[in-house]
């Protein structure tokens, strides 16, 4: 250290001479009660909108609750209450022991391979929910190749909305339980092997209790996705109705709103419970492991891997090939009869007037939805999380911002027919085009992207804000130059995830599209009641690939942006 | 730096709750300009929260602040003038040591040739000169706090704000870079307040202490000061080690503990027959020279015996009274000279001046 104390004080005078700045807090908040518009506008309202709507006659007086015992007294609909009940939990029983299993091998035991049993099970994500019904109905279906399988009895109905729900819904309940199953402490397991310990006990009173609100999780994430879900009823379903089917009976064949927002008041319980146990859930699961816990590290057991092996291996085929076998269907002739293979069906147009034109459609939607909705979701966390002023409003945007996850897609749509329908609405005019779709689809997933983005910005010094605002850098500032870099990763993830689902739902959208704005997995609903199943087998299958491809370039980009743009991350 | 000036850092009447909990009450301070302050006590204090209330990043509820002169009391932190180094540094793990240090000057409209000549300057300065282009991830702990230091003074800050800057360092880096902090800050002489809940790197660097607890100042005052004539029984157990011991005023300057008369040097304010508590610093307990007409002087036995490396701390047990124990330490010098073992009853002799008296009753 040399002697440099005069040179600093002769700087000093010319560095106090500060620039002219707009003052932070008020740009602050302008940006929180904006966010706190668009939330309220694009969330908050349409519910509200579905609630009132709920209370009302098809005249838009009040009745009060009468929708609601005209519902209950009516046989038809309650039964189809009935039939979701049924339909949910028997999905729930048959997929949380199946993907609990699945995920125990892949992280308890020393099978091999299990980066590919990891992508086979995670292929359903990909899809429509609707794909892995057309891909049973080629399979066991009327014209099925296994069609003597049923040994009579008939796939459209419980039967064939409980196996594909099953295929649906299988990934989601693992990828959370192999997320319990790698929250272990290994500390536990040896110190019983250190006491001779039985296999058997050693699952029951350790596994099983650690994983156990992994398990619940699941359990509530498989039932609300099962009962909310639209595509799959929708296809195979036959006459068997259900609460999601009723409610698009009810608003788009019957023009009765009234009776669609009862429908999808009732679909909002299953998931609103779901939501609150998740988050007691949540809590529980992050105290269970201390800082010091060390993560378990299976050994090799060769008569415990070999079963293991064999079970994954048996769930990974009924789960790939399915799919396969739709992909197959779309470039035959005539299932099952004339199996030449052909690219006809791929000429969508002559079976769905807007053709090729829907999956540019999609592609749209979903690149602006990931572009928009990245960039609100991910400014919106950073004023929630980092800006520290007007903390009623900021905890009023998190509300907002985490109220999404408790609402099923359909009822999002439905909510927005009624609010964006409705007479005295000045946006009326944005029914049928893009940007509703854009709105609704950013609206319909922003909880899954603004929880990855607090995740991560939480993780980063809560002293940055403070350090700039001494060196009287603004916050925006920092934002550019350090936050979002640092978030990089996070941001791309939560792009990915925006862009996947945009191309995939069906339920939300179904109510909202144009004549110009028809996607492609409304295109696939309308090929199939169309009876043109080879080309909804062939649109699903290519959003299918088109997301798998996303989602593997992001792979690629994230190996990128971590080498070149991250290289502060390595010593 | 005169006593007259009017102080650069003027607080009163400062308070903060945070629901019912009282983070901050009746704070009154005055900083001189140049000074180094630390504030100590113990975690949950309000020594971090008095700091971020003088930053403007967590507002207090009442009271003022003059900076300068200047009323700060509603100011947000970007217009008050300070820089800042927290315990993690907070260093942008994305920017290079360069990048961070000139981070508070590139908004300043200085030419990129200006910049780059302050940082050279700073980097020498904090004695980390050619390590400007690395990453803070490849620097060690000592040489994060360093940079951290270099980018809070980048602005020229007339108040220099340390949140326990060295209580993430290894022991042998912390006691090299609090020399090096402290003659940096004597060298620019800029006003510097370090929050610690570490009394000896206070006593150490500090110019004052101010001691706190529970949200109100303890005592103010120089390091000796604080060691030497605690005005708390608080102050006294947390600075350095104490005995206490529980007495009653038997006259003026004479206490009573147990079957032992004592005479105390510093005047007491108590009534005859007040209990009151007692209490000294074991360095304090002399063995050595101790004629008939050394005042306090008795028999005790010597209790169990813990060697602490340069010195033993032994606890002495009067031998007209089992009931007190009173910690005395022993440099290994005094231990070898007088032959001292466990259980063996030896002549001590406690100074009038080092016993302090403080009202009896809880602490």
């Amino acid at each position: 250290m040399s002697d440099l104390a005069p040179r600093l004080t002769m700087i000093d005078a010319s560095v106090k001479v500060a620039p002219v700045r707009i003052s932070e807090r008020h740009v602050a908040g302008v940006l929180i009660v904006a966010l706190c518009a668009v939330l309220v506008l694009i969330i908050a309202l349409p519910l509200w909108a579905l609630l009132s709507k709920s209370l009302e006659d098809t005249h838009g007086n009040f009745v009060g609750l009468a929708n609601f015992v005209s519902y209950a007294t009516t046989p038809t609909l309650f039964f189809s209450l009935l039939n979701s009940l049924a339909v949910a939990s028997a999905t729930t029983v048959i997929v949380v022991p199946l993907a609990f299993l699945y995920a125990y091998a892949l992280r308890r035991s020393c099978i091999p391979a299990k980066g590919v049993f990891y992508a086979a099970a995670m292929i359903p994500v990909f899809a429509p929910s609707l794909l892995s019904g057309l891909a049973l109905i080629y399979v066991f279906g009327n014209q099925g190749l296994l069609k003597s399988w049923m040994m009579g009895a008939s796939l459209y109905g419980p039967v064939g909305i409980i196996a594909a729900e099953t295929l649906y819904s299988f990934p989601h309940a693992m990828l959370i339980l192999v997320t319990a199953l790698a929250l272990s402490d290994g500390r536990l397991r040896e110190a019983a092997d250190a006491m001779g310990t039985s296999r058997w006990r050693i699952f029951r009173t350790i596994t099983l209790p650690g994983a156990r609100y992994g398990v619940i999780s699941a359990v509530f994430v498989v039932f609300t996705l099962v009962i909310t879900d639209f595509g799959i009823p929708k296809v195979i379903g036959g006459q068997f109705n259900v609460l999601a089917t009723d409610a698009y009976k009810q608003v788009v064949g019957q023009q009765n709103f009234p009776m669609g927002a009862v429908v999808g008041i009732i679909l909002l319980v299953p998931a609103v419970l779901a939501f609150f146990v998740d988050r007691v859930v949540q809590r529980r699961q992050g105290a269970m492991l201390s800082a010091r816990a060390v993560p378990y590290v299976p050994r090799p057991d060769r008569r415990r891997d070999l079963a293991l092996l064999g079970f994954v291996g048996v769930i990974a085929f009924a789960i790939v090939s399915p799919y396969a076998i739709a992909f197959w269907g779309s470039f035959v002739k005539y299932w099952p009869y004339n199996l030449s293979l052909t690219l006809s069906n791929y000429n969508f147009a002559a079976v769905e007037p807007d053709g090729w034109k829907t999956y540019g459609n999609s592609l749209l939607l979903a690149s602006l939805t990931a572009v928009i909705g990245t960039a609100l979701i991910f400014i919106g966390a950073y004023l929630i999380e980092k800006v520290k002023l007007y903390p009623r409003l900021r905890a009023f945007a998190q509300f907002l911002a985490m109220l999404p996850m408790a609402v099923p897609g359909l009822v999002l749509g439905l909510g927005y027919v009624f609010f964006f329908n409705a007479g005295w609405n000045p946006l009326g005019f944005l029914y049928g085009t893009l940007t509703i779709l854009v709105i609704n689809t950013i609206a319909h997933f922003y909880t899954v992207g603004h929880i990855t983005a607090l995740t991560s910005l939480k993780q980063l010094d809560s002293e940055f804000e403070s350090v700039s605002a001494s060196l009287k850098v603004p916050f925006w500032s920092t934002f550019r130059r350090v936050t979002a870099p640092i978030c990089m990763p996070a941001i791309l993830d939560i792009a990915v995830y925006v862009f996947v689902n945009a191309l995939t739902t069906v339920s939300a959208v179904i109510f909202l599209y144009g004549a110009d704005t028809k996607l492609a997995s409304i295109a696939i609903v309308h090929m199939d009641e169309a009876g043109a199943m080879a080309s909804a087998a062939g649109m699903a299958s290519i959003i299918m690939f088109t997301a798998i491809a996303v989602k593997l370039a992001h792979a690629g980009l994230d190996r990128l942006v971590f080498g070149r743009l991250q290289h502060w991350r390595q010593r | 730096m005169s006593t007259t000036a009017p102080p650069f850092l003027s607080i009163r009447d400062l308070s903060k709750n945070y629901g019912a909990f009282r983070a901050l009450h009746d704070i009154d301070l005055d900083i001189r300009r140049g000074e180094f302050v630390c504030f100590l006590g113990p975690s949950g204090c309000g020594k971090t929260t008095l700091l971020r209330a003088i930053a403007g990043l967590d507002q207090q509820d009442g009271g003022t602040i003059l900076m300068g002169g200047r009323d700060v009391s509603r100011a947000s932190p970007s217009e008050r003038d300070f820089g800042i180094v927290f315990q993690s540094y907070a260093l942008f793990p994305n920017l290079t040591v360069t990048d961070n240090i000139g981070y508070g000057l590139v908004n300043r409209r200085r030419s990129s040739a200006e910049i780059a000549r302050r940082v050279e300057e700073l980097l020498t300065l904090v004695g980390l000169p050619e390590q400007g282009k690395k990453y803070p991830i490849q620097l060690s702990g000592g040489q994060q706090q360093r940079v951290a230091l270099a980018r809070a003074l980048a602005t020229s800050p007339e108040l220099l704000l340390l949140d326990e800057p060295l209580s993430a360092l290894d022991a042998k880096v912390r006691v090299r870079l609090r020399d090096e902090m402290r003659s940096l800050q004597q060298r620019l002489g800029v006003t510097t307040i370090m929050v610690t809940h570490d009394q000896e790197e206070a006593l150490a660097m500090a110019d004052r202490i101010v001691v706190m607890r529970d949200g109100g100042v303890e005592q103010v005052g120089t390091p000796e000061e604080i060691y030497r004539r605690p005005a708390t029984p608080f102050v006294a157990d947390f600075v350095g080690h104490m005995t206490f011991m529980d007495a009653i005023v038997t006259g003026p300057g004479r206490v009573r503990v147990d079957e032992l008369d004592l005479l105390v040097a510093n005047a007491t304010p108590f009534a005859v027959g007040t209990p009151v508590r007692l209490a000294m610093r074991p360095e304090e307990v002399r063995t050595r020279s101790i004629g008939e007409d050394t005042p306090n002087r008795f028999e005790a036995r010597i209790g169990d015996l813990a060697f602490l490396g340069s010195y033993c701390r032994a606890h002495l047990e009067p031998t007209s009274s089992r009931s007190t124990r009173i910690a005395a330490d022993f440099s290994t010098n005094a231990m070898r000279d007088l032959g001292i073992t466990a259980g063996q009853v030896c002549t001590v002799a406690f100074p009038p001046e080092a016993l302090h008296v403080f009202a009896g009753g809880a602490r």
